[in-house]
């Protein structure tokens, strides 16, 4: 009786204009099992779970469920026959409170008076602290994916599909995550894991199913397996770690003294009282949990937000009251994490994107008229040097898939040999190869004496390239310590810890 | 200038009149936007439906017939809206403008044999002894259904968004689309029916001036209070009870300056017939500075693309 | 079933396309209307587009067609650069009053003077008119962030009663035995906008336009600042982050619109129209954001739409006299026009796919 599975997957097949995401995928699942699926960005984790969810209808191929056939036509279905599943970007609705968000995501959603209760019943049974009146935009990452948890949890699901869960949690956070989807685990409930994490899984999965282009490319149980064979069954083959010669900083190239800030945006979070030199030469990596004040950072060093005289400055001048064409001309550049619409104009081809931010410092315009020509092969030239597939530089930006316009947008700021260069999460999104290709470039920059910021939510690649590490949490940096030889445990202190459920988990 | 000339029991209850179409119209517009859609189009659905609940009400001699006539015209006219910017992801301001451009034009086609034409009235609802209360019985209990019934539907509409499940829906749409979408809730099909709504309510606001406010058929009668219905949402952070208050603010001011014309002030009649649109100019200033109750996804198009 | 589908990239063939299908379109759902009012479609459709190009009285109708046009690409033109930024000025008839009066104004206030100088003076008058107009919205949205498109509109309200009040008090002529109304400009040479060359229609109004038309271009594809309105309208985020200034921008694009529209209220009131009266304006200013949208933001395509539309004007006067078609007709004609535009746009940048019908 127990070989009949909870979920069994055969032959799904689904095709988007110019690309199979999922090809003759095949799974199965048993009750109280925690299921790995591991696969690079782009392997078609996403687009698996959710026909699962009945957001996405397959071509081909058919689902079971407890041996009877399952087709969910709509999450709503997939949720009434006990599908339940904690999205990577979250289904959240910033203006409403933490009950109506959860009513929404409810089939029978009692009164909400009823719902506070049972919210708070299900959040102290499974240690995830949660006030049901609060309103969501005042929430952190981690309270926010407690939310979609407990969500899911109160529909009393037979399967948890959770999308890279750990991406917004620091360590601490972590642990408290793993014992939760242990005690569902034990009580019977399955677990359908998605991540590219391998120390991850082989700590909490019991089988792993790993996707590459779309295929099934392997199964293996992760406790038995290296985390290197994994990996070369992720990715297909083995990769580089970046190289880099040591040296020894140069001067500070920039300096922040007690810089603070208020978010542009309505539930931003304000950048307090941070300060911190970087030298030439060095890479400072920032970690910490998204929503704590990266992009207001990234904004404030760019120049899209000016800041009060006295708190920042640039190889001794002060800037904070310069916008990012007069910055651009000092040699600050910068590369925001959202690609499509802050980076670059998704419409527009990749000759205009060009000419976005090079127009300065490549000389594309003399005296207000822009030189298109010239824009043409400074784009061209960005294509060649860092490897982007595309016909040519007059596609559209959004015509590009993430891993590759990410290179193009890193690689049109490279190009322009800044002598700081701030970036927000340099290979979010991208495949191993190309996150290699970008982290290589950004470490040859700091040979070549420029001063680097990388702000990132990926620990192990910022301690890859980091020289110094400080982590952001609630706005605020801690103190910058060497790269070298910090511990999990203390970067995960920095990131501020568990956010104040230590308590609530004993 | 005779200010005595001002009767304070009309003036009142006038000025409930003179609001009743910007209630109307702003609350479906209120709950279009709450579903996070900007429909620019009010002004066009309301002489829209000014000019099919006029033509209905003289044709059948029933008035209450004529402002079925009008909701069902505006909400013809808004599904045009719907079908652009929900199925075709027309830009909502383009269309929105279409939308006025086209009512206006319409309207005027429509009404071409309607100029110069006494509506039949709507009677007042019968209070029996209530309307003779001094003061308060005038002010209150002079009135048609429609009145009450624009009171009625902002406690409708308030109750509506805050205790359902419906109203819940309906501002988690206006709030992320990508997440109800995520969750299975159709987001076109909650923002057509919001559409619809409002131009319902809108065609109602309408006939209002038409049929009884007015009464009778001009050509561009509405005469911008769809725009400023549109500005008093603003005006209310998207909240039906001060949307109410609005309502009668605007209202009070129309009225005034109506009378103010009558009495003959000294100020010149265009520079009177200036001041409720200076009014809601200066009003957008002084509240235009907290945007923070504005639905997240008003304004932007949806598609699931996934 | 049918479903769109996101193209990797918008479609050029369609962007040009789109105008010319919605003409199509409109002019077969306009033929079902003009049918529906009981007019043959065919005889409409040919009064309308045919007879004031190529019909018996052509000689008098075509210089109509600068002189209807010429306001309407004068005005649009400004209306696009805003629109393409996402700034959306649509109280351009509220200008094209201001710049009238303005206009007009200055050249009363010299009568019966003669002097070369008083025309120029009256063109800055009239572009100063629109201009300060449309910085009440702009200055308004820079510091208080105050919706432009309501403010924008409610001045065109404003700017209604304001002409009404002129016409009837301060610039009524004195001679006019008590009617409403200023003194005709046209009687007066110093300050009269007449056609360059006799009979053509082509006036200072049409020669301004024109140059807007080649200032359009050259912004928009060769400088910075038009790459900057460009970049803006399509990612806002993106154009802050290259250093576009969004409030410059907001004053530069409402700005141009109002001075633009100003300019054209002021060569209509000292040309065409002659006179300051209660509705000398016939909606140019609503007209124009059809136009705009027509032309697809394109300066070149806002010349041939601001023609087209100015031959709907024509062409339903005509229609008016002849076939009895009621002027509505035309305006609801060119509603639809903007309609269809509207929803065939969806082409440029989805594709459609017929999908097959799901097995739920």
């Amino acid at each position: 009786m127990t070989d009949t599975p909870l979920l069994d997957l055969s032959g799904l097949t689904k095709a988007y204009p110019g690309v199979i995401a999922n090809e003759d995928v095949s799974l199965r699942i048993a009750p109280g099992e925690v299921h790995a699926l591991l696969g690079e960005n782009g392997a078609g984790k996403s687009t698996l779970v959710k026909m699962i969810y009945g957001l996405v209808k397959p071509d081909a191929g058919q689902m079971q469920m407890f041996g009877a056939p399952f087709a969910p036509s709509e999450p709503r279905a997939a949720r009434a026959a006990g599908v339940g599943m904690v999205f990577q970007h979250f289904s959240l609705f910033e203006a409403l409170t933490v009950a109506e968000n959860i009513a929404l995501g409810m089939e029978n959603a009692p009164k909400l008076s009823a719902l506070s209760q049972r919210i708070r019943d299900v959040s102290d049974t499974y240690g995830l602290p949660l006030a049901p009146d609060r309103t969501v935009g005042d929430l952190s990452a981690g309270e926010r994916q407690r939310v979609e948890i407990i969500r899911c949890l109160l529909q009393d699901p037979k399967l948890l599909i959770m999308d890279e869960p750990t991406s917004v949690l620091t360590p601490q956070e972590v642990e408290i995550l793993f014992k939760t989807l242990r005690k569902l685990s034990a009580e019977g409930t399955a677990i359908l894991y998605i991540s590219h994490k391998l120390e991850e899984i082989r700590t909490l999965c019991d089988s792993a199913t790993i996707l590459r282009l779309g295929k099934v490319v392997g199964h293996c149980v992760p406790r038995e397996t290296s985390a290197r064979d994994m990996a070369e069954m992720m990715v297909g083959k083995l990769l580089q770690t970046p190289t880099r010669a040591g040296k020894t900083p140069g001067d500070v190239v920039l300096s922040l003294q007690s810089l603070s800030a208020k978010s542009p945006s309505a539930f931003g979070m304000p950048l307090r009282d941070i300060s911190v030199d970087v030298r030439g030469g060095e890479v400072l990596g920032i970690g910490g949990v998204a929503g704590n004040g990266q992009d207001e950072l990234l904004a404030a060093l760019s120049g899209e937000t000016l800041s009060a005289p006295g708190m920042i400055s640039f190889r001794g001048r002060d800037i904070g009251l310069l916008g990012p064409t007069p910055r651009r001309a000092m040699g600050i550049l910068s590369a925001p994490e959202e690609r499509l619409g802050h980076a670059a104009a998704p419409d527009m081809s990749l000759t205009e994107n060009a000419m976005l931010t090079a127009a300065m410092r490549e000389k594309l315009d003399t005296g207000g008229m822009l030189n298109w020509n010239k824009a043409r092969g400074f784009a061209q030239k960005v294509i060649d040097a860092f490897d982007v597939r595309t016909p040519g530089p007059g596609n559209a930006a959004r015509s590009l898939s993430g891993g590759n316009l990410q290179k193009f947008v890193i690689g049109r700021e490279v190009l322009q040999r800044p002598d700081l260069f701030v970036v927000n999460q340099p290979t979010w999104g991208v495949d191993a190869s190309a996150a290699a290709a970008i982290r290589q470039a950004l470490l040859d920059l700091a040979e070549g004496g420029a001063a680097i910021i990388v702000i990132s939510q990926d620990l192990d690649e910022l301690m890859e390239i980091s020289d110094r590490f400080a982590a952001l949490n609630e706005g605020r940096l801690s103190d910058p310590r060497p790269a070298e030889g910090l511990t999990v445990e203390e970067i995960g202190l920095m990131m501020g810890g568990a956010h104040g459920m230590e308590v609530a988990h004993v | 200038m005779d200010l005595s000339a001002i009767n304070p029991i009309l003036f009142v209850a006038g000025f409930l009149v003179a609001a009743t179409p910007l209630i109307f119209a702003a609350l479906g517009e209120l709950v279009v936007e709450k579903s996070g859609t900007l429909n620019l189009g009010v002004e066009g659905m309301m002489i829209t439906g000014a000019i099919c609940g006029f033509a209905t009400a003289v044709e059948t001699g029933s008035p209450l017939l004529g402002f079925a006539a009008a909701a069902v015209g505006g909400a013809l006219l808004s599904l045009l809206f719907a079908f652009l910017t929900q199925i075709a992801l027309a830009n909502q301001v383009a269309s929105g403008l279409a939308l006025t451009l086209f009512g206006l034009g319409l309207s005027a086609l429509l009404g071409q044999s309607y100029v110069g034409i006494k509506p039949p009235r709507l009677p007042d609802i019968n209070f029996g002894p209530l309307a003779d209360i001094p003061v308060i019985g005038p002010i209150l209990f002079t009135h048609d259904i429609i009145l009450y019934l624009g009171v009625a539907l902002v406690a409708g509409v308030w109750a509506t968004l805050k205790f359902t499940r419906a109203g819940l829906i309906l501002r988690a749409v206006g709030e992320s689309h990508d997440a109800a979408h995520a969750l299975g809730y159709k987001v076109v099909r909650i923002r057509t029916l919001a559409i619809m709504f409002g131009g319902a309510c809108a065609g109602l606001g309408g006939a209002y001036i038409s049929l009884i406010r007015v009464p009778q058929w001009t050509e561009g009668m509405t005469a911008g209070v769809g725009w400023i219905a549109l500005a008093l949402v603003v005006f209310a952070s998207w909240k039906p009870w001060r949307l109410l208050l609005g309502a009668y603010l605007f209202g009070g001011i129309t009225q005034l300056q109506l009378n103010l014309q009558g009495a003959g002030v000294a100020i010149p009649v265009e520079y009177l017939a200036m001041s409720p649109y200076l009014i809601t100019i200066i009003v957008l200033v002084i509240l235009s500075r907290d945007k923070s109750a504005a639905p997240a996804c008003l304004g932007r198009t949806f598609h699931a693309s996934s | 079933m049918i479903r769109l589908e996101k193209r990797p990239q918008p479609s050029r063939a369609f962007s040009l396309a789109t105008p010319v299908l919605a003409v199509l379109a409109t002019m077969f759902f306009g033929g079902l209307l003009f049918a529906a009012l009981g007019k043959d479609p065919f005889i409409a459709i040919k009064t309308i587009f045919w007879d004031p190009l190529f019909g018996e009285f052509a000689f008098f109708y075509r210089p109509q067609l600068l002189i209807k046009g010429a306001p309407l690409v004068l005005i649009a033109i400004g209306l696009s650069l805003g629109f393409k930024a996402g700034i959306w000025n649509i109280g351009a008839e509220g200008q094209y009053i201001m710049g009238a009066l303005f206009g007009a104004g200055m050249g009363l206030a010299f009568y019966p003077a003669e002097g070369f100088y008083i025309f120029p003076l009256m063109v800055l008058a009239g572009a100063f008119g629109g201009w300060i107009w449309a910085m009440i919205p702009a200055l308004l949205k820079v510091r208080f962030g105050t919706n432009e498109i309501l403010v924008s509109l409610m001045l065109v309200y404003v700017a209604e009663q304001f002409l009404a009040s002129m016409s009837l008090g301060l610039l009524k002529n004195p001679e006019g035995f008590g009617f409403p109304g200023s003194r005709n400009l046209q009687q007066y040479a110093p300050a009269h906008n007449a056609d360059l060359i006799a009979g053509t229609g082509m006036h200072w109004g049409v020669v301004a336009a024109m140059i807007a038309v080649i200032f359009a271009y050259v912004l928009l594809t060769k400088h910075r600042l038009g790459f900057a309105i460009r970049v803006t309208g399509e990612a806002p985020r993106a154009a802050r982050f290259s250093g576009v200034n969004p409030t410059r921008l907001v004053l530069f694009c409402l700005g141009t619109s109002g001075l633009l529209a100003g300019l054209a209220g002021m060569f209509e009131i000292s040309g065409p129209a002659g006179q300051v009266t209660i509705d000398f304006n016939v909606g140019y200013g609503f007209t124009a954001i059809i136009v705009a949208f027509l032309g697809r933001l394109h300066p070149i395509g806002i010349l041939l739409a601001g023609l087209l539309m100015a031959l709907t004007y024509i062409g339903g006067d005509i229609a008016q006299s002849k076939l009895g078609l009621p002027a509505a007709a035309i305006q609801v004609f060119q509603g639809m026009l903007l309609f269809f535009l509207l929803a065939l746009d969806v082409l440029t940048n989805y594709r459609l796919r017929m999908g097959r019908t799901e097995v739920a």
